[in-house]
């Protein structure tokens, strides 16, 4: 057997398993959003386009939309930059305990999200932490309501997102060094004009990537807005999880899929452009 | 400002966004200790009590067990067919390579929700929804792009001349893949395994949708307890995940550091 053959035969079985597992769940589910809807008498229709109009016809579903996108922005602009300064601060440290507090920004990652949301919950729930304290101190006279909804999603997910984003800006700062900064500042340069004009622009294909990755994380999530949100905060992952596992409307959660699927192709797209403008400027 | 006072600014905000990263992990340990049902601060009295309700918890020891048991097998058979791969896709010199190499991560890119719909749907008629078998499987597909990465970053740093001396002084190809290659990449399968293992052991989105009653996972115990409940049993089980979790983190850290295991 020629060593080409065999190096062609080693990615068989990763290739089956990845066909199993990715390909064919991907082309069942578009098959699926065609399909027509579930009570409709059999043999009627192959194709059907009942699912799509349903989304499209429906204002509900618009909202949705909007919902998930709205989140997701807000999330990313609030990530992003919390998470920067601590990537500024992991870059430059010389510290002894450098490595253990990377370790420390990057291991949240590694911990399951339900028990970190349920740290929220615990957090902001109508006993907790923040309501407690408030009252203990005499500064609210009721509990007020911060967990159940879209507040206490967007807080738990930018806590859940920030490692991400942590990996991604600090990926993205080969070309930023102290140098730079310090001999801007030795020009006579304000912190605020070296930040803005040294800091952020070399940092941007970071930032960049960043923000991509946690905007596309945090519209696919599924356990915390469905846990936060009480029942209350409608996006396309919530909806499609019950029109999967209650409405038994599996069309139509296809047809929901193929949208989250578009919404974050047409993203990656934006950003591979903006990627690329960002190397190569003319 | 004064160089002081920015320097202090400086730390106390970075102090701040750490407090604010570890906060639910931080709140989690300390409810596990205290015994009402909500939290308090500071805990009015500890104990262990949550903890010894965890052991005797049936569904929480069988979820745990099921857990453990996916993710070793899953994270077995992903780094057998991630290294594999590694060795196709950084030693092949055929057409289409980069082609290959793209599609082993572009799972990765796949948002988990939408594999778990239709993950669902492939595998009811197959009749694996509900079973260990089905759950191993989804789960050797999500980690296989992080194993094939991690090998193959291992793989195309070996440096071609330490074989090259092996063979020249008479060593049989399967005894330079097994006294050379394999000894140099065993940091890097190692993590590979690791990484398998924690995204196996943490996943609950792909298990919300084809785990059930007969092969519960324990995010998806964790899951269903917490909608009606927020006791300070489930947290001490919490703690619990998160030592379990801290093992693999660690070997991680030292054998290829974690940033570069999980980083792109």
């Amino acid at each position: 057997m020629t060593t080409r053959l065999m190096h062609r035969m080693l990615l068989l079985p990763g290739l089956v398993a990845l066909v199993v597992t990715f390909c064919l769940p991907v082309a069942w589910l578009l098959h699926m959003s065609f399909m027509p809807e579930p009570d409709s008498p059999p043999g009627h229709a192959a194709i059907s386009f009942h699912a799509y109009a349903q989304v499209l016809e429906d204002g509900f579903y618009w909202w949705v939309v909007w919902q998930t996108v709205r989140i997701g922005l807000v999330v990313t602009c609030l990530t992003v930059p919390l998470s920067f300064p601590i990537a500024l601060f992991l870059s430059r440290s010389t510290s002894p305990w450098r490595g253990t507090l990377a370790a420390l920004a990057v291991a949240p990652l590694l911990t399951s999200t339900v028990i970190r949301t349920y740290g929220w919950m615990v957090i902001l729930g109508r006993h907790g932490l923040i309501n407690r304290t408030l009252l203990g101190l005499g500064v609210l006279s009721m509990p007020v309501r911060l967990d159940n909804g879209t507040f206490a999603t967007i807080v738990a997910l930018v806590e859940i997102l920030m490692p991400y984003a942590i990996i991604s800006i600090l990926g993205g700062m080969g070309r930023l060094t102290v140098e730079l900064e310090q001999a801007a500042a030795l020009l006579g340069a304000p912190l605020w004009k070296v930040f803005m004009r040294i800091t952020v622009p070399l940092a941007l294909p970071g930032l960049l990537t960043a923000s991509l990755l946690v905007f596309v994380l945090s519209i696919s999530s599924l356990v915390t807005p469905q846990l936060m949100g009480g029942g209350r905060v409608f996006v396309l992952s919530t909806e499609i999880f019950s029109q999967t596992t209650q409405a038994l409307n599996w069309p139509l959660a296809g047809a929901l899929s193929t949208l989250l699927l578009a919404l974050f192709g047409s993203v990656i797209v934006l950003y591979q452009r903006a990627a690329r403008r960002l190397e190569d400027p003319a | 400002m004064n160089p002081l006072a920015r320097t202090l600014v400086w730390r106390g905000l970075i102090t701040a966004l750490y407090v604010f990263l570890l906060a639910p992990i931080i709140v989690v340990a300390c409810v596990s200790f205290d015994t009402r049902p909500y939290l308090d601060f500071p805990p009015r009295s500890l104990s262990l009590g949550s903890y010894a309700g965890v052991v005797r918890n049936h569904v929480f020891f069988e979820a745990m067990l099921t857990s453990m048991l996916i993710g070793a097998i899953a994270a077995t058979c992903s780094v057998v067919l991630g290294t594999m791969a590694s060795f196709g896709l950084v030693r092949g010199r055929f057409r289409g390579r980069a082609v290959f190499a793209w599609f082993f991560l572009s799972p990765m890119l796949a948002p988990h929700i939408v594999l778990a719909v239709g993950l669902m749907m492939t595998l009811q008629p197959l009749g694996l929804l509900n079973t260990l078998s089905g759950l191993v499987l989804a789960h050797i597909g999500i980690t296989l792009p992080y194993t094939v990465r991690i090998v193959s970053m291992g793989l195309s740093r070996i440096d071609p001349a330490w074989e090259e001396a092996a063979r020249v002084h008479g060593a049989s190809g399967g005894k330079v893949l097994w006294h050379v290659t394999l000894p140099v990449l065993r940091p890097n399968m190692l993590a590979a395994g690791m990484i398998a293992f924690l995204i196996s052991f943490d996943e609950a989105v792909i298990a919300l949708f084809i785990a059930g009653r007969h092969a519960t996972t324990l995010p998806l115990a964790i899951y269903e307890y917490i909608q009606f409940r927020t006791d300070p049993q489930v947290a001490a089980l919490s703690v619990i995940v998160i030592v379990v979790s801290l093992l693999p983190i660690i070997v991680i850290e030292r054998s290829i550091s974690l940033r570069r295991a999980v980083g792109s």
